[in-house]
């Protein structure tokens, strides 16, 4: 094998190599939305209860997808998990804003939904959301449920 | 009386002589891993070694990790979409078999082949240069072996292992889509659209990239200390071989446990 032969094998194989990771990052992991993702901006938001909500869950409007949930803290005063959402520099929100906890679906993933107001002004870095309603946790519906049916029972 | 006692006396010799042997050997190899990084810079001077070894280690093992991935990924994609289509997910297969090859089974995998593709075939040239004494010889003329022989088999192992696993998780993510959307008829939106809002570049592919680096890393190790390590007969260089598949399959699995738990920790996986 002479040695013009050996480059060129090389020069193939690292050309495919890199080509692989270049076909990852672009067609597999979409580097080019999620780079822009990346340099969004931040808005604080506080729930009663989050129920499955997990850091990276998506944050939606109308059903498109704007950002992701960046972290979940517990506030040791208000005990009210504090939620900071990472938001596409491209999309502003009136500050009337509701964020709500939602899932699609039955057993499908757990998300923040951002519904726009009609506010003139838009939250700025770092902004923080007022009006947000938190997860439904389906034990606590059926133990309500129960409970009424129970009172009803007994009221007759 | 005293032959239960002898037996005993004898067989706590040999375990602690085992181990002795096991403890130094370990310590001889961090000594080898080290002098072959400070030979590396006189070796990677002569960049056409290192290229011929790539050849030989990455373009040569490069056919059976193409057919690998692609069946690997052929068979998730049938599997998957058997038990995802129960619940209504099989929306989801491109998700499923992304995040496999991606973090798992590209590198892991890959590095499985390698090893056994590779590996095995470096710690035989290098054994066998030792049994038939090319390796005194180079230090007689004052060509040093390290930098001649070993630095670049091992720089050859580290480079081709990153790029064969990429390619690994490349040609799966295909062969998935061919059996997924060609074969069963999921739709190709979905299939692509799901997994591009899931995987993430930093904390899938780049931890996958990491993972493959170190799995090279410990493979090229293993199989030129195994290769130097040999006694120079024939007996010792077919054990040298078999030592070396094994132990950088094992290292390969156990250090992967170890990358997935510190990489994936707080991302919903543990």
């Amino acid at each position: 094998m002479n040695r013009s032969t050996i480059d060129l094998w090389v020069g193939i194989f690292v050309a495919l190599g890199l080509g692989a990771v270049l076909f990852l990052s672009l067609k597999v992991g979409n580097l080019i939305t999620s780079g822009s993702r990346g340099e969004g901006y931040h808005i604080e938001a506080a729930f009663d209860n989050i129920g499955g909500l997990k850091v990276r869950a998506p944050v939606k409007a109308a059903g498109v997808v704007v950002g992701r949930v960046e972290s979940i803290k517990l506030d040791p005063k208000t005990y009210e998990a504090q939620v900071s959402l990472n938001v596409e520099k491209q999309y502003q929100f009136t500050k009337d804003t509701i964020a709500s906890i939602l899932t699609s679906g039955l057993l499908g993933e757990v998300y923040v939904g951002l519904d726009a107001g009609g506010d003139t002004q838009m939250i700025a870095d770092g902004g923080r959301i007022a009006k947000t309603q938190s997860a439904v946790v389906l034990e606590k519906l059926i133990g309500q449920f129960m409970l009424d049916k129970a009172s009803a029972g007994a009221a007759k | 009386m005293s032959m239960p006692d002898s037996a005993v006396a004898d067989g706590l010799r040999r375990i602690g002589g085992g181990t002795r042997r096991a403890i130094a050997r370990l310590g001889f190899a961090a000594r080898f891993a080290f002098a072959v990084l400070i030979h590396s810079p006189a070796g990677l001077k002569r960049i056409r070694l290192t290229l011929r070894e790539i050849y030989f280690s990455g373009v040569l093992s490069l056919v059976i990790i193409l057919v690998s991935g692609l069946f690997v990924g052929m068979v998730l994609a049938l599997q998957g979409y058997d038990v995802l289509q129960r619940y209504g997910a099989s929306d989801s297969l491109g998700i499923l078999v992304s995040l496999s090859l991606v973090r798992e089974l590209g590198p892991v995998v890959a590095g499985l082949l390698f090893a056994s593709r590779a590996g095995s075939a470096i710690t035989a040239e290098i054994g066998l240069m030792k049994a038939t004494e090319q390796l005194s010889a180079m230090e007689m003329m004052a060509v040093d072996p390290l930098a001649r022989v070993v630095a670049p088999r091992f720089w050859g192992g580290v480079i081709s292992m990153p790029l064969l696993a990429a390619l690994f998780s490349t040609l799966g993510i295909y062969g998935a889509y061919l059996v997924g959307v060609k074969l069963i008829g999921i739709d190709a939106g979905a299939f692509w659209g799901n997994m591009q809002s899931v995987v993430d570049f930093r904390h899938d592919i780049l931890n996958g990239i990491i993972k493959s680096v170190v799995f090279g890393i410990i493979v090229s190790l293993i199989a030129v200390f195994e290769g130097y390590d040999a006694a120079p007969t024939a007996e010792g260089v077919s054990g040298a071989t078999t030592r070396t598949v094994v132990a950088s399959s094992l290292a390969i699995l156990a250090a992967d446990f170890m990358l997935t738990v510190f990489m994936f920790r707080g991302v919903g996986v543990i």
